[in-house]
């Protein structure tokens, strides 16, 4: 295996790790302020369809970002108003998004089919990515670079803002928060409407930074693996970049896998490399949530419906 | 004095909730640098009326005067900011944040983390109080807790603070250190809403008393010159019914024998049970005292079967080991059990009065028969425990959710008590329950003991435990003192032992326990 | 003018039911507008999902045989479901299901004789119950969540299926789709209703429903998911184990959504293809919620569902409306109902939002 091939394999995982870097960190919020939103499948998959015709309609990957965040943090609405305002179960509205947002973007997408589209361009000169060190450092998408940003962004907002104090203290202790002053649901339905929009772009990461092509339910559960993955990074964002790359390790070698053969399926069947995330995601859960250190770090007001008296 | 506005002024105020009338027609003020208690049972309308002056909730009708003008207080930052400070009874505190950040949460205004902890040092010197500002709360006593929400309404420079139940978690010493704090406060001409059932206390600290009862005011008067019992029972709206107990009784044989038991504690926040040993004969009422939080609730779960220890020896019934059987196994061996949390742990909300009698009484009373409930025999069953415990539902399929406080608890004191268990742990009997119901409870306690039963009462009310038990421990920090006869307790020491300083004699410095305390039985409710 | 909740005493039966109901409907209207918004005919659109399958008659055996497994997955969900423990893995049970029993068809296809199906029906039971068992053993051990283990195995399982159909089990003589053999005729349900689909397993799944609904309502089982689903605490206080409570439900909930699997193996599919999983078992889920978590209601929530299933199939042959738009009903009808929980326990009402004198010290009726 040639160096050249080890930085491909390395830029490939980098383009897979992304979608669920995004969603992660947008569920990473949303549970921080309390609520378990388990839509993230379907509004990746909304903003997948919605990033796409973007660009499809006008060519602009950068409007793409933007209505695909819109459109992600539109769906996660339905979510807040039901599980916030109404109280509904937080577990079944979560799925109801999923089952929503899949049947949702299938629809819309239908007309796309075979269609491609023109992603981004890099955003660094060419000559910067001519030797090795410049390909790993300046080749990819800018969608990349910007994940990058959020995780800082996101972990510098939780623990250096007084409004991600205030976040976290909603999803520590809802009551309390309330008590004091705080307006819990104003703070869970902004936290919900982040972790949407974090979702929708995660999703169209796929047609923007992936493959430029429609296919139906091209997220192939990343949503959920996104959601163990905040369990896995036990709410916090530097881990949670971390576990990303992992996952987007383990979904790559399914590619090779499929595209080089016998070096792979000697060792396990094509199939079994397709189900190797999902079965890692479950190893990991095990690992993680048995031992102290997961568990403990979960809000303490996770999933729980906040019902003040007036 | 009587040329300046009272600082607050209620006029008028009514609040209902669906079923209830929580305040009507509340009238009163309370004067700059005056310390004013709020009297009332539990359920009286103390607590809704609070958090109408704090912003929480809003009043039906009626007006608030604040200094002498009308306000429209819409929320606690509201109230914050006219000078209103508030220190609840249940902490609004974040337990895995810093105490620090617990604090900066409380502050309207955004202050850098340096000056806030600069302030905070000032003002802990100004009223002696300590506490690390670095630490997370879930590492804190609750003492220690009480302080943060002290200082946390302090920083505000209020010019009213109210205090909501505060003394139901302190030992006899906090208590003392607290009074001096509120009374150099008030010196210094800040108000203090005092909010208490305690009789004794508000004699001891406070100039005026308002008394509430069910919902209405009946009285303002002053604590000074009044006898506990004069307030007691305008606080009832009775007369006081005391409790029969028959005299000279003699105990029987060892019936619940506890050994060296230890219980690892459960998750993060909870306390271990570190060797606990006691024992309780037939008849005899045993009183387990302390602040909460120092072991009560894994107490009352390894007694009731809810964890269970490796060492099957550890928890005796007539000399066999019960450690390692479930709940349900424990009761078929006699062992029945009440804990401290109705909602969702005695009793199912969501569930009729029948089906939670299936809960725990289908065993002993056969209540299911190879599998399959009998509806008729629970409602039965159910029926008896409401007549014979005065319970008011709608009917033994009332869900348990729809009673109130005072009434659930009689349910389940009720639902175990008629099974004639054996051996009775019971935590917090009477809390948030009236004094009529509280005597009932009581009543039925002391009967059960007197039938040849042994009974465990854990409970964070002092006074209560002193007026029931024959012998009485004290647990700190998951450790059980050694027991004592009531009869021959000395308060100094069990207050002693309560603040965790164990070892005969007390300290030198200990401070004076107030006056009345234990005399004043009848203030428990 | 605004909103505002006020806590019931008592929870309402009547909103209990009624919302189902409701949520159908609104979905009915809701869809028709959506669709109609987004250049399809709308109207028409609701008309060939919910109506027109009631209205043709030769539909009924259609519907009969999509209720069938969304009713059995639907009863074992609506049992975990009143635990609190979530099975969001039926689909995955329900496809390892099939695949046992399937298994179990091609072991014995050269063999004749009454006990092959029986043995078929069984293994599909054991193969949902052991694929259900995976998370349930998870969440006991090791505290996993057990909606993130349940449906990860289900594109586990998917996999599995994938790998089996195209590799060792696939039908030799089957010109080399990726798809099994035929079962024989030992192997098949015995079909009740000559000229349809509509064969034994319908009837074993209404009696299953039906025993379901007795064990909740009258059992100490159905008491003890019941209370460790409402107030875990009270079910320890109570001496009812959680985790026996989380096995109960996987291994329950799973065996009847292999059970399910492994019928339209031997009823209507015949064999085992790529396609043979048609989300029946996240479909189970709506089912379960929409017939209000009760056995019973489950039956009637399952044949509602098939209807949309049946219906999705005629827009798309009529109306050219694609499938993905039956997942769309579906959703909104959870939606729906989800929101019109809230009604159980409250009742709404109007307040004037400005004058507070507006709000004089009434209460609301009684």
């Amino acid at each position: 295996m040639s160096v050249d091939f080890l930085i491909a394999v390395l830029i490939t995982v980098v383009g897979a790790s992304t979608p669920i870097l995004f969603a992660g960190l947008g569920e990473l919020v949303t549970e921080k302020s309390g609520v378990l939103n388990l839509g993230v499948e379907g509004m990746m998959l909304v903003g997948a369809v919605a990033g796409f015709a973007t660009v499809d309609l006008t060519g602009n990957p950068w409007l793409a970002v933007v209505v695909a965040a819109a459109a992600g943090a539109l769906v996660s609405m339905v979510f807040a108003v039901l599980t916030l305002s109404l109280s509904a179960n937080q577990v079944a509205t979560g799925l109801a998004l999923t089952i929503f947002g899949t049947g949702l973007s299938t629809l819309m997408g239908k007309s796309f089919t075979g269609h491609g589209i023109k992603a981004f361009t890099t955003i660094f000169p060419d000559w910067l990515a001519n030797d090795r060190i410049g390909k790993v450092l300046f080749s990819y998408s800018p969608l990349v670079y910007f994940s990058f940003i959020m995780v800082g962004l996101v972990w510098w907002f939780l623990n250096r803002t007084r409004a991600g104090l205030i976040l976290r203290a909603v999803g520590e202790n809802d009551l309390s928060a309330h008590s004091i002053g705080y307006s819990v649901t104003g703070v869970r339905y902004a936290a919900v409407a982040f972790g949407g929009a974090m979702a929708g772009i995660g999703g169209a990461a796929f047609p923007l930074v992936l493959t430029p092509l429609w296919a139906e339910g091209l997220t192939g559960g990343r949503g959920w693996i996104a959601i163990a993955l905040v369990v896995f990074a036990g709410w916090k964002p530097g881990r949670l970049l971390a576990g990303a790359y992992f996952f987007g390790l383990l979904g790559t070698l399914e590619l090779y896998a499929k595209a080089s053969g016998t070096v792979f399926t000697a060792l396990l069947p094509s199939e079994g490399w397709a189900a190797l995330p999902y079965l890692a995601t479950i190893v990991a859960l095990a690992i993680i949530s048995a031992s102290k250190a997961g568990g403990g770090n979960a809000p303490a007001c996770l999933g729980k419906p906040f019902i003040p008296s007036t | 004095m009587t040329d300046t506005p009272p600082r607050l002024s209620l006029r008028g105020i009514t609040k209902r909730f669906p079923g209830v009338l929580a305040n009507d027609d509340v009238s009163f003020s309370v004067r700059p640098g005056e310390i004013h208690a709020l009297l009332g049972e539990n359920g009286a309308g103390k607590s809704t009326l609070v958090k109408m002056i704090y912003g929480i909730m809003q009043p039906d009708a009626g007006e608030i005067f604040w200094n002498g003008e009308r306000v429209v207080i819409q929320n606690p930052r509201a109230a914050r900011k006219l000078g209103i400070g508030m220190v609840f009874q249940h902490f609004s505190l974040f337990e895995a944040l810093t105490v620090l950040e617990n604090i900066a949460l409380g502050m309207d205004a955004k202050i850098p983390q340096r000056e806030l902890e600069g302030r905070i040092r000032k003002v802990m010197q100004q009223y002696g109080l300590t506490l690390d500002p670095r630490r997370v709360v879930a590492d804190l006593s609750v003492g220690e807790r009480q302080r943060i929400e002290i200082v946390r309404a302090l920083l505000l420079d209020p010019t009213l603070l109210i205090m909501d139940e505060p003394t139901s978690v302190l030992t006899p010493q906090e208590v003392d250190q607290l009074f001096v704090v509120l009374r150099q406060l008030a010196s210094e001409g800040c108000s203090i809403l005092y909010i208490s059932h305690k009789l004794h206390e508000i004699k001891a600290l406070c100039e005026t008393a308002t008394i509430l009862r069910a919902g209405r005011l009946v009285d303002t008067c002053d604590p000074r010159v009044e006898t506990s019992r004069s307030m007691a029972e305008k606080m009832i709206g009775g007369n006081l019914k005391d409790i029969q107990k028959p005299a000279g009784r003699s105990f029987g044989r060892e019936k619940l024998v506890v050994t060296e038991l230890s219980v690892p504690a459960a998750g993060h926040f909870g306390v271990p049970l570190q060797n606990i040993s006691f024992r309780v004969h037939a008849g005899e009422i045993f009183g387990v005292a302390g602040v909460a939080g120092n072991g009560q609730t894994a107490l009352l779960l390894a007694l009731s079967g809810e964890t269970t220890t490796p060492d099957a020896q550890a928890i005796r019934i007539d000399n066999a080991g019960i450690g390692r059987l479930d709940a349900k196994a424990r009761r078929l061996k006699g062992l029945a059990s009440v804990p401290e949390e109705r909602n969702g742990h005695a009793a199912v909300p969501d569930f009729t009065l029948s089906d939670n009698s299936v809960l725990t009484g289908r065993d002993r009373l056969k209540l299911a028969i190879s599998g399959i409930i009998r509806p008729g025999a629970a409602r039965k069953y159910t029926g008896e425990v409401i007549s014979t415990f005065s319970v008011k539902a709608t009917g033994t399929e009332a869900t348990a959710g729809s009673l109130s406080g005072g009434n659930l608890q009689k349910y389940i004191m009720g639902r175990e008590i008629l099974q004639r268990p054996e051996v009775l742990v019971v935590s917090q009997p009477t809390w948030g329950v009236d004094a009529g119901a509280a005597a009932a409870i009581h009543q039925a306690l002391v009967d059960l003991a007197a039938a040849g039963s042994a009974i465990v009462i854990i409970s964070q009310d002092l006074d209560e435990l002193l007026q029931l038990c024959d012998t009485l421990a004290v647990i700190n920090g998951g450790r059980l003192s050694r027991a004592m006869k009531v009869s021959e307790a000395d308060i100094n020491e069990i207050g002693l032992l309560m603040g965790g300083i164990h070892g005969e004699g007390g300290q030198a410095a200990a401070p004076a326990v107030p006056a009345g305390l234990g005399a004043e039985a009848t203030s428990a409710a | 003018m605004r909103l505002k909740f006020e806590k019931r005493a008592e929870p309402s039966r009547f909103m209990l039911y009624a919302t189902p109901v409701g949520a159908v409907l609104l979905t009915m209207l809701v869809g028709a507008i959506i669709f109609t918004a987004i250049g399809y005919n709308g109207f028409g659109a609701v008309y060939q999902v919910f109506i027109a399958p009631l209205a043709l008659s030769y539909k009924w055996g259609d519907i009969a045989v999509k209720a069938s497994p969304l009713i059995l997955i639907g009863v074992g969900l609506a049992v975990g479901n009143r635990a609190a423990i979530w099975n969001i893995g039926a689909e995955g049970q329900y496809i390892v299901g099939a695949l046992a029993g399937t298994g179990i068809g091609i072991l014995t296809k050269d063999m004749h004789g009454p006990w092959i199906l029986p043995l078929m029906l069984v293994a599909g039971m054991v193969g949902g119950a052991a694929w259900g068992a995976v998370p349930a053993l998870l969440r006991n051990r090791f505290n996993v969540n057990e909606v993130l283990s349940s449906l990860m195995l289900t594109y586990v399982a998917v996999h599995l299926m994938n790998q089996l159909v195209t590799g060792p089990w696939k039908d030799p003589m089957g010109f080399s789709f990726p798809q099994t053999a035929l079962i024989t005729a030992d192997q098949m349900l015995p079909i009740l209703v000559p000229g349809t689909y509509v064969h034994l397993g319908i009837v074993i799944t209404l009696i299953i429903a039906v025993a379901l609904w007795f064990l909740m309502s009258r059992s100490l089982m159905g008491f003890q998911v019941r209370v460790v689903g409402s107030a875990p605490s009270a079910a320890r206080h109570g001496g009812f184990s959680q985790k026996q409570t989380v096995w109960l439900v996987f291994l329950l909930s799973g065996a009847l959504a292999g059970l399910a699997g492994i019928f339209e193996v031997t009823g209507p599919f015949q064999q085992m293809s790529l396609g043979f999983p048609q989300n029946y078992g996240f479909t189970a889920i709506i089912v379960a919620f929409l017939g209000r978590l009760n056995p019973l209601g489950v039956i009637l929530a399952g044949i509602v569902l098939a209807i949309t299933y049946v219906g999705g199939d005629l827009a798309q042959s009529v109306l050219q409306l694609p499938n993905a738009s039956k997942g769309i009903f579906q959703a909104l009808m959870l939606f729906f109902l989800l929101a019109s929980d809230i009604l159980i326990r409250y009742r709404v009402r109007l307040v004037g939002a400005p004058a507070p004198a507006a709000v004089p010290a009434r209460s609301p009726a009684e």
